[in-house]
């Protein structure tokens, strides 16, 4: 029943980005990530939502809207457990679970701040060193974040 | 011609560091040679520190090569906001090979990622130090015959002390013993004992100073304890004296027993240790010039008559 209701509302997008199964601790978090403060298209945010899997859980639909691979990897960070649904034309065209990469370029800052990175005009770069719970160790300086 | 640069000591294999310790045994008994004539190399020192900046220029000029470059950032365009990518690109269109110095973590690695010569990291802030590593090895390779089986007792400050860390890594392909000497503020921290129970590396902690410990140690490395690093005055007052080594100590110690700083020291060795033999920190720090010899002929792929 509950799930029926869901396929529903995600058909009735026409074309966009449904992200599903999102913690419901990083909901915002993730909405700030997509810089959803700044779209002008419709959007639908919820969030605790029951989750058989995940306790409450958040869904994010954005209207019109594809999202780079930086910023999916960027929220494989937060809710590495997320999907992804890109619809075209009232029908899911792309079904996948957020994926993190062995290498994250330019996808988040060093904390370190006498790092290299945080003084110099340069890209970023972590090496994920373990998945669960996700530890990513900067490149240049070595921090473990 | 193959040329390498090196950034940390975590990325040399274990027989690239010995092959490095050959090296530099060969350089202590030919130290004086022709091998970089026509060579430049440029020290960049971005955060001065003249004791290892003459290290390495010597080095080269004992081995026939020259140098440029700065030991004070203030007189550069750094200072003016130049990048370093604009820095090491410029420098790289002079130099055969870049010696730096960074008060930024991270800085060599970038380097060696802007341009096609080598770079030798000469410390980039708390982050890598490897020449100091590679001469601690060389000293304990020198003292005791070998690098296997060696108990190090590694003393005062652990927590903070980048040379015991990068040396206590390095040592992972020697099968050592580590006894851990330090009050609880600067105790070991779990990363690296976690490091050593992942290589099955036994290690003992102490906060206490005491002659056992000594007395079955084939290496004491001693350690700076800084009043800054304490948060509390009254504890730095309580435990300064407690990491103190003394020649009194050293009586019932092995005779192949050698004491080693990084120096500069302060009073956590006490004068009346100097005239010890088993006092090697000088030495150690000499050790330093043919530790660098062998990894400026590695970065510059200068092939040496050993193997
Ligand atoms: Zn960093």
């Amino acid at each position: 029943m509950n799930t029926e209701k869901k396929e529903l509302a995600v058909a009735a997008l026409r074309s966009g980005t449904v992200i599903d199964h999102i913690p419901a601790a990083v909901l915002f978090e993730v909405a700030k990530l997509l810089q959803l403060e700044n779209s002008t298209c419709m959007l639908t945010i919820g969030n605790n939502l029951p989750s058989k899997t995940q306790g409450l859980k958040g869904i994010i639909k954005v209207a019109d809207t594809t999202f780079p691979e930086a910023v999916m990897n960027r929220i494989a960070l937060l809710a590495p457990e997320a999907n992804v649904n890109v619809i075209e034309n009232y029908e899911v065209v792309e079904k996948r679970r957020v994926e993190l990469p062995d290498t994250l370029i330019n996808v988040v800052r060093c904390h370190n701040p006498k790092c290299i990175t945080n003084n110099e005009p340069m890209s970023t770069r972590f090496v994920v060193i373990e998945r669960n719970p996700v530890k990513i160790r900067c490149s240049y300086c070595g921090q473990v974040h | 011609m193959e040329h390498k640069s090196l950034v940390s000591i975590d990325s040399l294999s274990k027989e690239e560091i010995l092959r490095i310790l050959r090296a530099a045994q060969y350089f202590e008994q030919n130290p004086n040679q022709k091998i970089l004539d026509g060579k430049i190399v440029a020290t960049l020192f971005f955060e001065p520190s003249t004791r290892t900046r003459l290290s390495f220029e010597t080095a080269v000029q004992r081995l026939g090569g020259r140098v440029i470059g700065f030991s004070d950032p203030a007189a550069t365009s750094t200072s003016k906001g130049e990048t370093l990518k604009d820095t090491i690109k410029m420098v790289s269109n002079y130099a055969d090979l870049i010696v730096m110095r960074h008060y930024l973590e991270g800085a060599a690695q970038y380097a060696t990622e802007v341009t096609d010569i080598p770079i030798v990291n000469a410390g980039d802030g708390a982050n890598q130090h490897p020449s100091q590593t590679l001469l601690d090895l060389y000293s304990l390779y020198k003292t005791q015959g070998t690098l296997e089986n060696l108990t190090i007792t590694m003393v005062g400050d652990l927590k903070y002390g980048r040379t015991v860390h990068s040396l206590l890594m390095a040592m992972r392909h020697f099968n050592p013993t580590f006894r851990f000497v330090a009050c609880e503020e600067l105790r070991m921290p779990e990363v690296y004992r976690r490091f050593c129970e992942k290589n099955n590396i036994p290690f003992t902690e102490h906060t206490d100073f005491n002659q056992a410990v000594i007395d079955t140690s084939d290496i004491i490395y001693m350690t700076r304890v800084q009043r800054e690093r304490f948060s509390d005055i009254m504890e730095y007052e309580k435990v300064k004296d407690l990491y103190t080594l003394r020649n009194s100590m050293l009586e019932t110690s092995r005779p192949n027993l050698r004491i080693l700083h990084p120096l500069p020291r302060v009073n956590e060795i006490n004068r009346d240790v100097d005239d010890n033999p088993k006092a090697y920190y000088f030495q150690q720090a000499g050790n330093g010039l043919f530790a660098r010899q062998a990894i400026i002929c590695r970065a510059l792929g200068i092939e040496l008559p050993v193997k």
